[in-house]
């Protein structure tokens, strides 16, 4: 394994990353749009909050997909092709989430707005569920032929632990969304964030212990690698404990470094159990390894030098995007 | 099978329809950055509040294009992986880094500015804000050089050798696959395309209010401006088109050929036809009429040179890569989409010339030309079909190849997407699609008849609440 495969796997989970924290928080203001909020004026209130940013956002997992197919083409054929109705759904929520915030804002009746609110919401729920359950999928042995394709059957792509795994990573999008929320507005929904959390914390650690044993039992991540898949669980533990206690302490920035955090430890867990392999094979002869699956050493050293210069730049005016909308968002006063 | 239709086939009618419906919304959300950017400017220049409303205006229409054509993106990056996984796996090396250059570059930009742009209105200054559209735009012209570049090697594969070992390809040279000659035809012919769809869109939108004698001054600056810009841009297609053509004669000649509907060389100078009734099964045309020497005057700006025919071509391309392959591709489509595009484009230059003559300041008659203006409203559709016409004949004149000499169609497809997962994808696109650009249309219909003095702030929300501002943090 070369050190420039090394550092592009690394690179992706960094993306994908990237995305779950970003994308994550504005999945969960998305649930919280009917969840949390008990009007259309809060709905507003909480929709100001990422307005935005949800596209940029966004812009990450489009980014970790281009960068999959670029540095390791084979992985992202044999994954796109196999979890194919599972990317699909994916794309039905990114796709009714998309165009909810423009419509919704063009629509005059209530009724018509309303619909475009439900897409939000639902698009909000369905992508972090499924990409949940994907991603817990291929944590399992799959049936990989020898010509990389991925036969994935019905149980392969739905079982427990993918259950488990799309609940978990849903409710960790939606309490990170609870703790941006708690940063990003004032009054009523700011409280009512927070009190949500403080349920939700004990819900995230039952939910961590049963995750946790799954992990041990249906996949090979605890007998390849021990002392790593146990330290970064512990890890997302702590990152639960760190969250909650920025609701007990009300702590608002405390906590969504932690339910963020929580969010990035789970892609660690995933990134690292598969290493050195990106599918596993029921047949580990037909596992797909990082050695075979990258793109060429040239395509790996450009597209290192591109993002070293554009990833930089790209990040400057992200940030500062944020620095522009730094302030809370006050309530919305009725008519 | 089923229903007589195979998985190849379902593939490509979802990619067709896909990256077609993705292409209404791509050339008219990149132009329309570029007007709301020059009317924005001419804002700041001119301090003249009308500049602004049309901004504010025209800004929205951009915002809802935008927004759909955003959707529609993301399903072609997956589709690829999806759909043409063998594809992915044979052109990984090369295809996947423009796109994820496309995405660091040019999504973030986009992206990014279209936020600031949308919510800065009332905190940056006015020069500040225009350059927040402007980099908006710079974001969707980037992006388009990528994943042009991209399809550029599909067409004209360059900087690029087989790996013995996998038969896959292999990136030898990237300054090869970025100065790819197809590409630097391509990319300008599109991208006037582009601005020409928003240019004539605009200026078709106005000319159906000005017909109703509605904010006359507001859409009469407005379609000015929309039919500059659209003239300059569908020129400049026009010019680059011909630059392409020549390079196609050479680079792929059946598809040119077809676009010409020839199938036997032609005579020594060659005719041009403007119609002709073609017969694929024996290769025969009739009822052509013929304009002397201007096919050799497109193809080599000479009134000499006979042009090879498909029958010619098919047996070179047997010699070259095997007799087991139909060379030849759909001829009417491509022949009939040739004239519809070409057509077109002179077609609109035209208008454009007759819309801005008859709107000039010294004598301005447009209002009492209600056919002009009848012509102007009809012609805001046309550009769509146009940029659909040539990607017909640029995707579908590459058959049999996904990479043209390289790779085939057939040999690109997932072996695991059944039929069933296809039919219920395309069924499932194609009631989404008709979702989305019907709401759209509608939409922005609304909008027009709102006018521009109903409240322009994009309110994202707010739309309903009369304390709007507040709510984005003063």
């Amino acid at each position: 394994m070369s050190f420039l495969q090394l550092l592009w796997f690394l690179l992706l989970a960094v993306l994908f990353i990237g995305f779950f924290f970003l994308e994550g928080f504005d999945f969960g203001v998305g649930m919280a749009t009917r969840l949390l909020a008990r009007n259309e004026r809060e709905r507003t209130q909480l929709i100001a909050t990422i307005g935005p940013h949800w596209d940029g956002n966004e812009v990450w997992l489009i980014t970790a997909g281009g960068a999959m197919f670029a540095s390791y083409p084979l992985w992202y054929a044999s994954l796109f092709s196999g979890f194919y109705i599972m990317f699909f759904l994916v794309l039905l929520g990114l796709i009714m989430r998309g165009v909810s915030f423009e419509f919704a804002a063009h629509a005059e009746t209530a009724r018509g707005r309303s619909i475009w609110r439900w897409a939000l919401f639902i698009g909000s729920i369905l992508p972090p569920f499924v990409l949940g359950m994907i991603f817990t999928a291929i944590m399992q042995p799959l049936p990989i032929d020898s010509h990389m394709d991925v036969y994935a059957a019905l149980g392969d792509q739905i079982n427990l632990l993918t259950i488990v795994g799309g609940v978990a990573v849903t409710l960790m999008c939606f309490m990170h969304g609870l703790n941006f929320i708690r940063l990003k507005t004032e009054g009523a929904l700011r409280i009512r964030a927070r009190a949500w959390n403080q349920k939700l914390s004990w819900l995230l650690y039952a939910g961590e212990v049963v995750f946790a044993v799954l992990v041990f039992f249906q996949t090979d991540f605890f007998a390849k690698r021990p002392l790593s898949t146990g330290l970064i669980i512990v890890l997302i533990v702590c990152a639960a404990v760190i969250q909650h206690l920025g609701v007990l302490q009300d702590k608002e920035l405390l906590s969504f470094i932690g339910s963020g955090l929580g969010l990035t430890l789970v892609v660690a867990l995933i990134f690292n159990g598969l290493f050195p392999r990106v599918l596993i094979g029921t047949n580990a002869a037909h596992s797909l390894l990082i050695t075979q699956a990258s793109a060429s050493p040239l395509t790996l050293k450009i597209m290192t030098i591109v993002t070293c210069i554009l990833l930089p730049i790209a990040l400057a005016y992200f940030i500062w995007a944020y620095v522009v909308f730094h302030k809370r968002i006050p309530e919305v006063k009725a008519a | 099978m089923l229903l007589g239709v195979s998985v190849l086939d379902l593939a490509r009618f979802q990619f067709a329809m896909t990256t077609v419906f993705h292409f209404f919304f791509v050339p008219f959300s990149i132009g329309m950055a570029l007007v709301t950017a020059i009317m924005e400017t001419m804002y700041v220049r001119k301090k003249d509040p009308l500049y602004k409303k049309m901004t504010l205006f025209w800004g929205k229409i951009f915002l809802l294009s935008f927004a759909v054509g955003v959707v529609t993106g993301i399903i072609q990056e997956f589709q690829f992986g999806m759909n043409w996984s063998n594809y992915s796996r044979f052109m990984g090396d090369i295809f996947g880094a423009p796109l994820a250059i496309e995405a660091l570059l040019a999504f973030f930009m986009e992206s990014t500015f279209i936020g600031l742009w949308m919510f800065t209105w009332d905190r940056f200054k006015p020069a500040l804000h225009a350059a927040m559209i402007w980099f908006v735009w710079l974001g969707t012209t980037l992006s388009a050089i990528w994943i042009l570049s991209a399809n550029s090697f599909m067409q004209h594969p360059t900087g690029f050798a087989i790996n013995e070992a996998t038969g896959r390809v292999k990136l030898v040279d990237f300054g090869a696959v970025i100065t790819n000659p197809q590409l630097w035809v391509e990319f300008p012919h599109v991208i006037f395309g582009a601005f020409t769809t928003a240019g004539f869109a605009v200026a078709g939108m106005a000319a159906w209010r000005l017909l109703k004698h509605d904010h006359v001054d507001f859409y009469h600056r407005s379609l000015r401006v929309g039919l500059t810009v659209g003239l300059i841009a569908v020129v400049g297609a026009i010019g680059v088109g011909d630059l392409q053509t020549q390079f196609i004669i050479k680079d792929q000649p059946m598809k040119f050929a077809a676009t010409e509907g020839v199938y036997k060389d032609t005579k020594d100078p060659a005719p041009w036809a403007l119609v002709e009734l073609i017969d694929t099964k024996n290769h025969q045309v009739s009822g052509n009429i013929e304009i002397p020497y201007l096919l050799s005057l497109l193809s080599y700006h000479k009134t000499s040179g006979a042009v090879k025919g498909m029958e010619t071509v098919d047996q070179e391309l047997q010699a070259k890569y095997g007799k087991d392959k139909n060379y030849y591709v759909p001829v009417k489509t491509l022949f009939w989409s040739f004239r519809v595009m070409s057509g077109g484009g002179v077609l609109l230059a035209l208008v454009a010339i007759l819309g801005l003559w008859f709107s000039r300041k010294k004598n301005n008659t447009l209002l009492q030309k209600r056919w002009l203006l009848w012509v102007l409203g009809l012609c805001l559709w046309l550009p769509f079909i146009l940029n659909t016409a040539g990607w017909l004949i640029t995707e579908l004149g590459r058959y049999p190849w996904t990479v043209y000499g390289l790779f085939t169609i057939a040999d690109s497809i997932s072996a695991t997407t059944t039929a069933g997962q296809l039919w219920f994808s395309n069924i499932v696109y194609f009631l989404i699609f008709s979702l989305l650009g019907g709401v759209m249309v509608y939409y922005s219909h609304r909008n027009l008849r709102h006018g521009p003095d109903a409240d322009l702030h994009t309110d994202y929300g707010v739309a309903a609440d009369p304390f709007a501002k507040e709510a984005f943090g003063k």
